[in-house]
């Protein structure tokens, strides 16, 4: 009797287990896991005549022949770093400040006027953006105003435009993971590397730095992808040759209707986004897990 | 650095001015925005040529308001069909995550962990044209096998809400579940001693300490539903939700109508931004 109890018992908490792992499952299956086999598929298959295909690496070989297809790529790709690189070199001090500097209401104030500008929409921000910089706008208006150019001056449509926003758009998520990570740090760490004689740069070196490694890491890899992956600033921003390497896939997509090549090219800045989440995890010796799942 | 190692005032003010500047660097796009939806003008520019309501409430073209704006009305009204669907769909899928993570112990649970937070790597653009193409495929398929149409696996609301889903569903689950760490196993083990159901003593204990974390991971998902932009350009059909909509006025150019809709945005954003974290402090 008690035997068959128990069983009913484990029986029903199965039940309960298996109801939910079924929409996790059905998510992840549906949802990521065959979309992204099917696109592969459609990459790896060239078009030979009307609802005719043959399987082939033809859409790749398009892709290392075409010289404005790989250089874009490069470009994103590198635009991508150097974004990563400028905004950790402008967020750690902001970073810092926040942690280290501030203390109770200030603190939470100062962590709040950073997060604002975040829940609105990347679309207003890009927007403010051209506001400021088109040739009719503040910045080209108030140069002339004190006088240092004598015309307006177009800032708009360049790649320096796109870097302003794109840093602009990306900040946040490195300033988050430094303060979270600084916080941690305790001051007497950074007071005894005083009392031992160290001075600002080799204790930063020595200390704050390898300390806040994590956050590094977690936001120079999130800030990364999201430029790497970004359409709306490079398009709005950037000049008709400030070409992205999103762009492409949309427009092999949606305006030329050439799904087989627009999938290569999207499984290439997969390829891309990945190894370079997969270089920094191994370079800093850290998990996906203990970096994302915060 | 620190407030209590003395630095030489240069250092402290160049500090202090730099901090400064940099808050100055984040306001001025959204401040822009703000003021030129008061400019008496066709233009989001310059020159200043005084101050109107006419872009909340004209009604004259070209002077036409926001809430005369049919185009922008009904863009929002999708909007926000796709982000209650997004949002309640996430947040039930987060939930029974949370507790499948949290709770149980079973084969292959670290692979399906890693796979739930995959979405959060992979570029918008690339979950988007994924869909499509998996979609896309699936209805040729049952098309040529039933002489059915399905409309609903085409580019079309239903596979925004599916696209937006897919990853936010990844955020959703990770605030749930660090809430749900936090928890006491033995007040619901108390409330199954004192004769409560399984089912019973989750309900009436354990999701009511939940209840701040999933209005918290509710309200992150509307408002991650409502901007996004990257997935849902690729799985957009006829109807446009809001951010697709300004995206094409704003590419042609257009009045100061897009500058209201923003600014009505940025407090929208802002004021269930500040809830979220008010309500999730006071609880704690």
């Amino acid at each position: 009797m008690r035997s068959k109890v128990s069983k009913m018992i484990s029986d029903k908490s199965k039940l309960g287990f298996y109801l939910l792992l079924a929409p996790l499952v059905l998510w992840l299956v549906v949802l990521i896991i065959l979309p992204h086999i099917g696109l592969f598929f459609v990459s790896i298959s060239e078009k030979v005549g009307v609802r005719q295909y043959e399987t082939g690496l033809g859409n790749y070989a398009v892709f290392f022949n075409e010289p404005l297809y790989w250089r874009t790529f490069a470009r994103t790709a590198i635009m991508s770093i150097s974004t990563t690189v400028l905004t950790l070199i402008l967020g750690f001090p902001i970073a810092y400040y926040i942690a280290k500097m501030t203390r109770g209401r200030t603190k939470t104030t100062l962590f709040l006027m950073c997060l604002i500008p975040f829940w609105v929409s990347e679309l207003v921000r890009t927007f403010g953006w051209m506001i400021l910089l088109r040739e009719t706008g503040i910045v080209s208006n108030a140069l002339q105003y004190i006088g240092l150019t004598a015309g307006p001056v177009e800032f708009l449509y360049n790649d320096a435009a796109i870097m302003v926003g794109l840093v602009y758009t990306s900040i946040l998520f490195m300033i988050v993971p430094l303060v979270t990570t600084l916080d941690s740090l305790d001051d007497s760490m950074i007071e005894a590397g005083y009392d031992l004689g160290g001075n600002g740069v080799s204790i930063l070196r020595e200390i704050i730095i390898p300390h806040a490694m994590p956050g590094i890491v977690s936001g120079c890899i999130v800030v990364f992808m999201l430029s790497l992956g970004n359409y709306l600033t490079p398009i709005l921003l950037g000049g008709k040759d400030s070409l992205w390497f999103t762009g492409l896939i949309y427009t092999q997509f949606i305006t030329r209707f050439n799904w087989e090549l627009g999938s290569a090219f999207g499984f290439l800045l997969l390829a891309l986004s990945s190894g370079i989440v997969f270089v920094g995890l191994k370079l800093s010796r850290q998990t996906l897990t203990e970096t994302m799942g915060r | 650095m620190i407030p209590t190692v003395p630095q030489s005032n240069a250092l402290k003010w160049s500090y202090r001015a730099y901090v400064t500047l940099f808050f100055v660097y984040l306001a001025l796009p959204l401040s822009v925005v703000c003021a030129f939806a008061f400019n008496d003008s066709v233009f989001p520019s310059l020159p200043w040529e005084g101050f109107t309501m006419d872009w909340f409430f004209g009604t004259e073209a070209p002077y036409i308001g926001v809430f005369h704006e049919r185009s922008i009305l009904r863009s929002i009204g999708t909007s926000a069909f796709v982000a209650i669907w997004v949002a309640g769909m996430a947040v039930t899928v987060g939930t029974c995550n949370a507790f499948l993570f949290v709770r149980y112990d079973f084969r292959g649970k670290g692979v399906l962990y890693i796979l739930m937070l995959l979405p959060l790597i992979i570029p918008g653009v690339i979950l988007g044209i994924s869909i499509l193409v998996f979609s896309s495929s699936v209805a040729n398929t049952l098309e040529d096998a039933t002489g059915l149409w399905f409309d609903g696996l085409r580019p079309g609301l239903i596979l925004v809400i599916l696209g937006q889903f897919s990853f936010i569903t990844t955020f959703a689950t990770l605030v749930i579940s660090a809430r749900l760490q936090k928890f006491d196993l033995s007040l619901e083990e108390a409330a199954l001693n004192l004769g409560a159901t399984k089912w019973g003593a989750v309900r009436q204990v354990t999701l009511p300490f939940l209840l701040p974390a999933i209005i918290g991971a509710g309200v992150v998902s509307i408002l991650m539903s409502f901007e996004n932009f990257n997935t849902t350009l690729m799985l957009v059909g006829s109807d446009s939700p809001l951010t697709i909509a300004m995206f094409d006025k704003l590419k042609h150019g257009s009045t100061p109508v897009l500058n209201a809709v923003s600014l009505l945005l940025i407090i929208g954003s802002a004021a269930l931004g500040l809830m979220s974290l008010l309500f999730q402090k006071r609880r704690e």
